[in-house]
C-alpha cells in the first residue's frame, strides 16, 4: 500500500548550493510528522518542494499514490495540500472574513458556491477563534492571530495535508500553549499535519514521529524518545536547544 | 567581401554603443534597483548637445564627450539623491519601490522629452564630422564609426577595469550583490546607489555624443534607444553587467545583418529575440 | 453657458463611478435615493447632444475616452500592481481596425471586432510575459508600442504601398453615443469583476502571489483573461475614436502618450476607490483639451512633474487625500466631545 505522502531523493541546488540533497520520507495518513533541524537545515526548501513552490531536479513527489511532482501550487492544493508560511503571508489590505473566503472559494477539488464558502468561512473563524475580529482588516491583528488566520485560511481549502511552517515562532509562552492546542484540534478533524518547528517542547509533545534535517541531508528518523536519544542528533542539535531550556 | 565587413563593421559598432548603453540601465536597475525608462532620453540629451556645440560653437565632439560623461553623472546623482532616494524611503516594500521608481521615471522621461521639444524642435538633426573614408583591407569605413567604435571598447574596457580594480568598483559589486550586507559591512550604501545612478546617465550621455557623431539625432530618439538597452540588459542576464556588455555585440550584430537584409524591421527583429527570450530563458545569458 | 454644462456632466461622471463603490459596500441598508440619482444623473449625460453645443458633445466625447482607458488600466493593473504601459498599444489596434475595416462594415461591428483583436493580442503577451516576475511584464509593455508601429509602419509602405490611411467619417453624435454605451458597459463589468471571487483573487495576486497561488488560485489563468478583458475595452475606445481623426498613420496611432495619460490619470484620481480614476481622467482630459493646441510641449512637460510629484507626495490619489481629509475632520469633531 503506498503511503499518503512520500518524497524520493528529493534533491534541490540553488546555483553550486544544495539546500536539499537526496532526502526520502514519508508521511503516514492521520499522522502528526515534525521536521527539525538548525536554521538553513532545508526544511522550508522541502516544504516548498511539496507545495510545488520549487521543483526537485532530481527527485519525485507522489501524494495518494499519485506523482505529483511539477505540477502548479494551485493544482496541489485543489489535490488536498495546504501550507502556512514561515513569515506570514495574509492578505493584509482585505478583512479576516475574506482571508479565509477565499480559500474556501477556491482551494477545494469541486466548485464551491457563495453561500458555502460563506458557511465554511464562518464554521472555520470560530474554529481558530477569530469570530468577533471577522471585519477587521488582516493587517491589525496581532501575530499569533494573524498566524491563526493563515491556518484558517490554509483549512478553508479542505487540505487532507497540512504543512505548518514555524507556526510558533515569534509567539509567548501562553500563545505557543494555545497553538498547540490548535495543532491537536485540527489533527482530530483528521487532518495529517507535517509540521517545521524550532519550539522543542511542542514538537515532543505532539508529534508521532519526527525527521531531522542536516545541512540538506536526513540525518535520523523516528518517534520523539528515539530522537531525543540519538547521539548524532543530540550534538548537532538539540544540544544547542537545551540549553537555551526552550 | 565588401558587403561583410562592411556589416561586420556595422555590427561591431553598433554592439559597442549598445553595449554601453546597456551597461549604464544595469548600473541602474542591478545595483539601484531602479528601472530607469528616462534611460534614452539622457542619450538623446547627449546627442543633441553635441549637435548644438558642434554646428553652433565648433566644438569638437570628441571634446564633447570629456564635457557630456560629467555633466550626465552630476545630472543622474542628483536626480537619485533627491527623487529616488526620496523614493526609497517612502516605499514600504522592494516590490513597490521598484514599480513607483519605474512610474517616476516614466514621469522623468516625459519632462525631458518635452524640454528637449522646447529647446530644439522635432527635427531631425544630423552633422558631418570625421566623415572621409578609411581604407582597411581594401574596404573603405567612415573614420568616424572607427573612432566611435574604439571609443566604445575604450570605454568598456575602462569601466571594466573600474569596477574590478578600484576600491569604489568593488564597493558598487558589493551593493549589487547584497546591499543589505554591502551596508552593514561599512559601505556607504546612499552614495554607492547614487554613484551608480550618475554613472548610468554618464555612459548614456557619452553613448549620445558617440551615436551623434555616426547617425542622425533628433529629441524623440530616446525612447528607442531605452528599449534597445532594457532588451541587452535581459539578454545578457538583469543584474549583470558583463552580460550587458556580451549582449550588446550580440544584439548589435544581428542588428546590421538584419538592417541589411530588411532595413524596416530591425527593432522587430530585436522584439522577436526578446520574446525568444521570455519564452526560453528570462534570465538571459549571464543571469542568474 | 457650455462650461458649466461641461462641469454638471463632469460631475454626473464621477457620481457614476462612485456609484460602483457605493454598490460594492458591504452595508445592508441602502436608500433608493442613490440610485435614484445615478438615473438622473445618466439621463444628464445621455441628454447632452441635445442642449449641450457640438463643441461640448466632442469634448465629452474625449473625456469619456479618457475614462474608459483609465478605468481598463485599473482593472488590471490596480489590484495586481502589475503595471502596464501597454494601453497606446491596444488602443492602437483599435484605431487601425476602424482605419482597415471602416469601410467595409458597419461602425458597431467594427468597434467590436477592434475590441477583440486587442483582447487576442493582450492574451498572446500576457501568455508570454505574465509568468514570469511583473518586471518583465512592464517592459515588454512600454516597448509595445514602439513594435507595432515600428512593424506597421514597415508592413504598410511594402505590402498596402500608403503610410496612412484614411478613416471612414461618422457623426458626432453616433461617436458620443457609442463611447457612453463603452463607458457603461465597462462600469458593469468593473462591478461584476470587483464583486466576484476573481476581484478578491486580484487583490490577493497584488498582495502576495505566491500565497494566492498556494490557496488554489490559478494566478496566471487570472492575470491574462483580466488583462485582455481590460485590453477590449481599450481596443474598442480606439476603434471609434479613429473615425474622429479620419486620417491615421502608425506613428499617430500609436502614441505612447496615450499609455501615459491613464497611468497618471489613476495615479493622481487614487486607486484605492473605483471614482479615483473617473475623477482623475476627467480633470486631466478637460486640461488637456484646454492646453493642447496652444502649448503642446508645455503641457505634457507639466504632466511629467505632475505624476512624479503625485508619487512622491500622493501615492494614494486625490482620493486618498479626501479620505485623510474627512478622517481629520471626523475625528476633530470628536475631539471636541472628548
Amino acid at each position: 500500500m503506498p503511503y499518503f505522502l512520500e518524497g524520493k531523493n528529493l534533491t534541490k541546488y540553488f546555483g553550486g548550493l544544495a539546500a536539499v540533497t537526496d532526502v526520502d520520507f514519508y508521511v503516514d495518513q492521520g499522522e502528526i510528522l515534525g521536521l527539525i533541524g538548525p536554521n538553513g537545515a532545508g526544511k522550508t526548501t522541502l516544504f516548498n518542494l511539496i507545495s510545488a513552490a520549487l521543483v526537485p531536479k532530481p527527485g519525485a513527489i507522489i501524494f495518494k499514490g499519485q506523482n505529483i511532482t511539477g505540477m502548479k501550487p494551485y493544482q496541489i492544493c485543489r489535490m488536498g495540500i495546504a501550507r502556512t508560511f514561515q513569515t506570514v503571508k495574509i492578505f493584509g489590505n482585505m478583512p479576516v472574513i475574506d482571508n479565509v473566503r477565499i480559500g474556501s472559494l477556491f482551494g477545494a477539488s469541486t466548485r464551491v458556491s457563495s453561500s458555502e464558502a460563506d458557511r465554511v468561512t464562518a464554521e472555520l473563524l470560530s474554529f481558530v477563534e477569530l469570530s468577533s475580529q471577522r471585519y477587521l482588516l488582516a493587517k491589525d491583528l496581532t501575530l499569533a492571530n494573524q498566524k491563526r488566520l493563515e491556518v484558517a485560511r490554509a483549512l478553508a481549502t479542505r487540505p487532507e495535508l497540512l504543512l505548518l511552517d514555524e507556526m510558533m515562532a515569534g509567539l509567548t509562552y501562553t500563545e505557543v500553549a494555545q497553538a498547540m492546542e490548535l495543532v491537536e484540534k485540527i489533527h482530530r478533524k483528521g487532518v495529517t499535519i507535517i509540521m517545521i518547528e524550532h519550539v522543542m517542547k511542542a514538537i515532543m509533545n505532539v508529534c508521532d514521529r519526527i525527521i531531522v534535517l542536516h545541512h540538506g541531508k536526513k540525518i535520523a528518523e523516528g518517534t520523539p524518545q528515539e530522537i531525543a536519544g540519538n547521539q548524532t542528533v543530540v550534538e548537532v542539535y538539540l544540544g544547542e536547544q537545551s540549553h537555551t531550556g526552550s | 567581401m565588401e558587403k561583410f565587413l562592411d556589416v561586420a563593421i556595422a555590427g561591431l559598432l553598433l554592439g559597442g554603443l549598445y553595449a554601453l548603453i546597456a551597461m549604464g540601465l544595469s548600473l541602474q536597475y542591478g545595483v539601484a534597483r531602479v528601472l530607469n525608462v528616462a534611460h534614452g532620453e539622457f542619450i538623446m540629451l547627449g546627442g543633441m548637445t553635441t549637435w548644438t556645440l558642434f554646428t553652433v560653437f565648433h566644438i569638437n565632439p570628441l571634446l564633447s564627450i570629456v564635457v557630456a560623461g560629467p555633466i550626465a553623472f552630476f545630472l543622474g546623482f542628483i536626480i537619485h539623491r533627491t527623487l529616488f532616494k526620496k523614493l526609497l524611503n517612502s516605499s514600504p516594500n522592494q516590490g513597490i519601490f521598484e514599480s513607483n521608481s519605474m512610474l517616476a521615471s516614466f514621469g522623468l522621461m516625459y519632462i525631458v522629452q518635452n524640454i528637449a521639444f522646447i529647446a530644439w524642435n522635432p527635427n531631425i538633426r544630423g552633422y558631418s564630422y570625421l566623415q572621409h573614408p578609411v581604407d582597411i583591407l581594401g574596404a573603405l569605413f567612415g573614420a568616424n564609426r572607427l573612432v566611435t567604435l574604439g571609443f566604445a571598447i575604450l570605454i568598456g574596457i575602462v569601466f571594466y577595469l573600474f569596477l574590478a580594480r578600484t576600491r569604489m568598483g568593488k564597493a558598487i559589486r558589493a551593493a549589487a550583490s547584497d546591499p543589505t550586507t554591502a551596508d552593514l559591512m561599512g559601505v556607504n550604501i546612499n552614495l554607492v546607489l547614487a554613484i551608480c545612478f550618475g554613472l548610468g546617465a554618464a555612459m548614456a550621455g557619452v553613448a549620445g555624443v558617440l551615436i551623434s557623431i555616426c547617425y542622425p539625432v533628433h529629441a524623440s530618439m530616446g525612447m528607442e534607444y531605452t528599449i534597445i538597452a532594457i532588451i541587452v540588459v535581459v539578454l545578457g542576464g538583469m543584474g549583470s553587467i558583463p552580460g550587458s556588455f556580451i549582449g550588446g555585440f550580440i544584439l548589435g550584430i544581428i542588428g546590421s545583418i538584419v538592417a541589411y537584409i530588411e532595413p524596416g524591421l530591425v527593432i522587430v527583429a530585436y522584439y522577436v529575440i526578446f520574446i525568444l527570450l521570455l519564452l526560453v530563458r528570462p534570465t538571459g545569458i549571464l543571469g542568474k | 453657458m457650455q462650461t458649466l454644462i461641461i462641469i454638471i456632466n463632469i460631475i454626473a461622471l464621477v457620481f457614476t463611478g462612485w456609484f460602483i463603490d457605493w454598490a460594492l459596500r458591504h452595508d445592508k441598508k441602502k436608500k433608493m435615493l442613490v440610485p435614484g440619482i445615478l438615473v438622473l444623473a445618466l439621463i444628464v449625460i445621455a441628454a447632452l447632444p441635445f442642449y449641450g453645443s457640438t463643441y461640448s458633445m466632442i469634448l465629452m466625447t474625449s473625456i469619456l475616452m479618457y475614462i474608459i482607458l483609465t478605468v481598463s488600466w485599473t482593472l488590471f493593473s490596480g489590484p495586481t500592481g502589475y503595471i502596464s504601459l501597454a494601453p497606446a498599444a491596444f488602443f492602437g489596434v483599435g484605431i487601425y481596425t476602424s482605419a482597415i475595416l471602416g469601410k467595409h462594415y458597419p461602425i458597431i461591428s467594427v468597434v467590436i471586432i477592434g475590441g477583440l483583436i486587442s483582447f487576442c493580442l493582450a492574451v498572446l503577451v500576457g501568455a508570454l510575459t505574465l509568468r514570469l516576475r511583473g518586471i518583465y511584464f512592464a517592459i515588454f509593455t512600454f516597448g509595445l508600442v514602439q513594435l507595432m508601429s515600428a512593424f506597421l509602419l514597415w508592413y504598410e509602405i511594402k505590402f498596402t504601398g500608403t503610410r496612412g490611411r484614411f478613416v471612414v467619417v461618422i457623426n458626432n453624435q453616433t461617436i458620443f453615443y457609442i463611447m457612453l454605451v463603452i463607458f457603461i458597459s465597462l462600469l458593469i463589468t468593473s462591478y461584476f469583476i470587483r464583486r466576484s471571487k476573481y476581484g478578491l483573487a486580484l487583490q490577493s495576486i497584488g498582495q502576495y502571489e505566491e500565497a494566492a497561488a498556494h490557496i488554489g488560485i490559478n494566478v496566471t489563468a487570472i492575470k491574462i483573461v483580466v488583462f485582455a478583458i481590460s485590453a477590449l475595452f481599450m481596443g474598442m475606445a480606439g476603434a471609434i475614436m479613429a473615425t474622429r481623426w479620419t486620417y491615421v498613420d502608425p506613428y499617430s496611432a500609436f502614441d505612447s502618450f496615450i499609455s501615459f495619460l491613464p497611468v497618471l490619470m489613476a495615479i493622481f484620481g487614487g486607486m484605492r476607490q473605483f471614482y479615483g480614476p473617473v475623477l482623475g481622467a476627467c480633470i486631466f482630459a478637460y486640461l488637456e483639451e484646454l492646453l493642447l493646441t496652444k502649448f503642446p510641449y508645455y503641457y505634457k512637460l507639466s504632466f511629467g512633474i505632475v505624476l512624479v510629484a503625485v508619487i512622491l507626495y500622493l501615492p494614494d490619489g486625490l482620493v486618498g487625500l479626501i479620505q485623510t481629509l474627512r478622517n481629520r475632520i471626523s475625528r476633530g469633531r470628536n475631539a471636541i466631545f472628548s
